[in-house]
């Protein structure tokens, strides 16, 4: 008789292969990276780089915008949070959906709205009336102005973060607390913030994590200013090419590697013995009233979204629409010329619209076909591998992408053994870099979905006679669906908006709208860069728009923007 | 259609805890076979190693003149033409109740008015016709589970496979179920596995029942049988509402007891060492003469009422009455009949 095979319900082939890929694309350039810095280390000592007052002063500028924007967006987040998950205030999912939405704006598109908001020559305050004199400063050009602007894009990591923790509280569990004698401010004190810290600390830490990665706000407010972070020194450093370049690179990626490491590693020590994983109803219902506040912190709220989203955006709509720099908007300046141009005659935005498009869509359909083979691994098999594959698949997503960006760099530099050419200024690489990168955010939705099915539908599909091909075909994918698109819709959300990376991988014709904007506003063509960024702008709320649509369909914790 | 057989069939998981252990059993062509336990026992697992969703660790499984299950490799469920109604149902939402239940047809290659005739007869045997169209989310709890029935027998599978299909229903629609199934089987001729922890569930629908309790078999019997010969106090206990008491049984190696052998262990006439015997609640009836038994409890349950007697020494006893009985009262019962376990 022949063999049996085992009762597994995947073939033995997919298994290697899905782990094969996934070592490809995490594994071996982070084992490159690390290698690039310590062979130059053991050859010659450490890296001249790091000796450089340069290097220290960079680091230094890191850390205290890191710090500082780290402080904005708590203040921020918790104060949104606290308002929207515990009092009585009116309208609170449309604050709530409003005030996520500078997460999801590219930061070089939120720092060049924001530079058109203020300083002598924004065409907005010139129409109202209020700009400052000529040859005064911008003031955002400075160490405060990059922290703000960091603390306004990485707030809505807070504010997430809290309201999750706020969410688990369980409302018996304060209504016991009313009952055992405590006043609505002493409830507060001893019950909900002491639950919600842990949510506070690690927003905070994503929140400092992720001011430490960001490309976009320190090359646009930092670069005209000679103010460099650890992001844009190596952006800085690639543009001069040298034989040292590698090493500097590597070493220079590794710092900013340790610094998030250590920012995580404070988190987990501030998180342990904190794990107040809660039992009982979690209501979402007000827990405090407000009384006679109600109005004035539903107005300060409101104030504060027109401040940080309104205005830099009315500001950027108002320069794309300005003929040239530094005019003042009225009925007879008023002209589409910038929106012509970047989308009929200048071929470096149309060429962007059509790389970031296909780069987007690849990404996109190759990384749902990689999470669906993952996660169905991640089901039906358990052990330590599985475990590791996890891990592999979460750090490129979790570093900067700078240094995700130089360990490619570093990997595909050399024409490929074997084949004989190289990635290296070809689309390619950014496309592999996507993948990589991506890949947390594309398996999310999916596995989350998987985890929900009940299994019994596939074994059911199995006793009636299906095969693999089959069961996927006929029952899980159709079941999944809603998970799919949602995967689909969000990683060509985030890699149409991508900066970092592709800011290090293009060359000349490889360039992606978010390198687009940035070349354009760095060639002081600021009406273009506003143009396209309006854009960019609009279609990202389509696409938003178009996943509420499917979130009815969508398991909790999907979409970033909702709990 | 064929006999199933479970060849010292074992199955250990990697904490070396066995879940089944060393089960042996044929099931023959048409036999509706329960499987009773507490939850815990193994036998949703054992279930699941028939389907081929486990691997058993030892052991085999024969299916007609096949081996489909060994600790060497099984033969994919996908291709054992078996069926099961889960207990979740697992109807797939997507698909409307008829395509639920024609998608084995289709997989067989059934199409076209062939697919839809013998989708519709399948949904007739379970009075769903009417509800064709719907999908599962707009259905009851019952009419899910109907449709996860008629699923199991649009294709004549060898052998149907029930996870404690009406574990999720309420009372009303368990006794509506109950009559579908007997239907269903005496119908089908299929060879069909029911696994319970409902022991009334278990004798009104299986032609035999196996007991089992940490990964074992204690007793595979009729229900009848099982019923009125349990073995061990365990089986004994599990069956039936009866008290098992330790009485001194004397010399007797009689396991059936009549009345007049109850009365003499119950009066402790017979001496000698203690055994454990079964008395079922419908043997003790109030008479003129037998033994003196004070009322503890009487509850009135509807078509009687039920009674808790105690002995001289404390212990207990359970009995049915057409009369209420104070509480505290003495009163005389005799025991007609009695099993030593």
């Amino acid at each position: 008789m022949r063999r049996l095979p085992n009762a597994n319900s995947q073939p033995g082939w997919l298994f290697p292969t899905v782990f094969l890929v996934i070592l490809l694309l995490s594994a071996v350039p982070l084992g490159r990276l690390a290698y690039a810095g310590l062979a130059a280390t053991f050859r010659s000592g450490l890296p001249p780089v790091l000796f450089e007052t340069g290097t220290w002063r960079a680091f230094a500028n890191t850390l205290s915008t890191s710090v500082l924007g780290m402080f904005v967006s708590v203040a921020l987040g918790v104060a949104f949070a606290l308002a929207t998950s515990l009092t009585d205030i009116r309208r609170k999912r449309l604050l709530g959906f409003a005030f996520m939405l500078p997460m999801m704006v590219p930061p070089q598109i939120t720092a060049l709205a924001w530079v058109e908001m203020s300083g002598p020559a924004s065409p907005l305050l010139k129409t109202l009336g209020i700009a400052p004199p000529l040859g005064t400063p911008q003031p955002l050009y400075s160490i405060g102005g990059i922290a703000l602007l960091l603390g306004v894009q990485h707030a809505p990591l807070v504010f997430l973060a809290m309201q999750a923790g706020l969410s688990a509280i369980p409302r018996d569990g304060i209504e016991a607390a009313r009952l055992s004698g405590a006043a609505p401010r002493r409830v507060l004190r001893d019950i909900v913030l002491p639950l919600a810290l842990p949510g506070l600390i690690a927003g905070a830490s994503i929140a400092f994590v992720s001011g430490v990665g960001n490309f976009g706000i320190p090359a646009i407010l930092g670069i005209p200013a000679s103010i460099l972070t650890l992001p844009t020194l190596v952006y800085s450093r690639l543009a001069s090419f040298g034989s040292q370049t590698f090493a500097d690179l590597a070493a220079l990626s590794l710092l900013m590697a340790v610094i998030c490491a250590a920012g995580l590693a404070v988190q987990q020590r501030a998180l342990s013995g904190r794990d107040y994983r809660t039992i009982g109803l979690s209501g979402t219902s007000p827990v405090f009233s407000l009384g006679p506040w109600r109005a004035p912190v539903e107005v300060a709220l409101w104030l504060v979204l027109f401040l940080i989203l309104a205005a830099p955006f009315a500001a950027l709509v108002a320069s794309s629409l300005v003929p040239a720099y530094g005019v003042p908007l009225n009925a007879e300046t008023v002209s589409l010329r910038a929106y012509g141009e970047i989308l009929f005659r200048q071929s470096v935005t149309v060429t962007a619209f059509g790389n970031s498009a296909f780069l987007a869509t690849a990404a996109a359909l190759g990384l749902l076909v990689l999470s669906f083979a993952t996660a169905y691994l991640l089901l039906h098999r358990k052990g330590p591998a599985m475990a590791f594959l996890l891990v592999l698949i979460e750090i490129p997503y979790a570093l900067p992408g700078i240094v995700l960006a130089v360990a490619f760099i570093l990997l595909f530099a050399a024409p490929l053994p074997v084949l004989g050419f190289s990635l290296y200024g070809t689309i390619w690489i950014i496309l592999i870099a996507y993948l990589s990168s991506f890949f947390a955010v594309s398996l999310k939705p999916v596995l989350s979905a998987f985890r929900q099915i009940d299994p019994a539908l596939e074994e059911a599909a199995r006793l009636s006679g299906a095969g693999l091909a089959r069961r996927m075909r006929d029952v899980l994918l159709p079941i999944m669906a809603p998970a799919a698109g949602a995967s689909v819709v969000l990683v060509f959300l985030i890699a149409c908006n991508e900066l970092t990376v592709s800011a290090l991988l293009w060359s000349a014709g490889t360039q992606t709208l978010g390198v687009a904007i940035f070349n354009l506003d760095d060639s002081g063509s600021s009406d273009l860069a506003s143009a396209l960024s309006v854009l960019v702008v609009a279609m990202i709320v389509a696409l938003m728009a178009l996943l509420e649509v499917l979130a009815r369909y969508l398991p909790d914790g999907v979409l970033p923007w909702r709990r | 259609m064929a006999t199933l057989i479970l060849n010292h069939l074992s199955k250990a998981y990697d904490g070396g805890r066995a879940a089944v252990n060393g089960v042996s059993l044929t099931v023959r062509d048409g036999g509706f076979l329960a499987l009773l336990g507490p939850s815990g026992c193994g036998k949703t697992t054992l279930l699941r190693m028939i389907a081929g969703f486990e691997q058993p660790s030892d052991g085999s499984i024969v299916l007609g003149e096949r081996v489909i299950s060994t600790a060497e490799g099984v033969l994919p469920p996908e291709r054992r033409n078996m069926a099961m109604v889960f207990q979740s149902y697992a109807l797939w939402p997507h698909m409307t109740v008829a395509q639920n239940v024609g998608y084995p047809l289709k997989l067989r290659g059934v199409k076209g008015e062939n697919l839809r005739r013998k989708t519709m007869e399948a949904l007739d045997v379970v009075r769903l016709a009417d509800l064709a169209d719907r999908r599962p989310a707009a259905l009851s709890g019952g009419q899910r589970q109907r449709v996860a029935l008629a699923r199991c027998l649009v294709t004549s599978p060898d052998v149907v496979l029930l996870d404690e299909p009406l574990a999720n229903l309420d009372r009303h629609l368990r006794a509506a179920m109950e009559e579908t199934f007997r239907d269903f089987h005496a119908r089908s001729g299929a060879t069909m596995i029911y696994v319970t922890h409902d022991q009334a569930e278990a004798m009104a629908l299986a032609t035999e029942i196996a007991v089992m309790s940490e990964g074992r078999f204690l007793q595979v019997a009729p229900p009848n049988e099982i019923y009125a010969h349990p073995e061990g106090r365990v089986v004994g206990g599990l069956i039936g509402q009866g008290t098992i008491l330790s009485l001194p049984v004397g010399e007797g190696r009689e396991r059936s007891l009549d009345r007049a052998a109850c009365h003499a262990l119950l009066l402790g006439e017979a001496g000698g060492s203690l055994c454990d015997v079964l008395i079922r609640p419908e043997h003790v009836r109030p008479a003129v003469d037998g033994i003196a038994l004070q009322v503890r409890e009487c509850v009135f349950t509807g078509e009687r009422h039920a009674l808790t007697l105690a002995r001289a020494d404390g212990s207990l006893l359970k009995a049915f009455s057409a009369e209420r009985l104070a509480p505290g009262s003495m009163a005389v019962f005799s025991v007609e009949r009695g099993w030593r376990l």
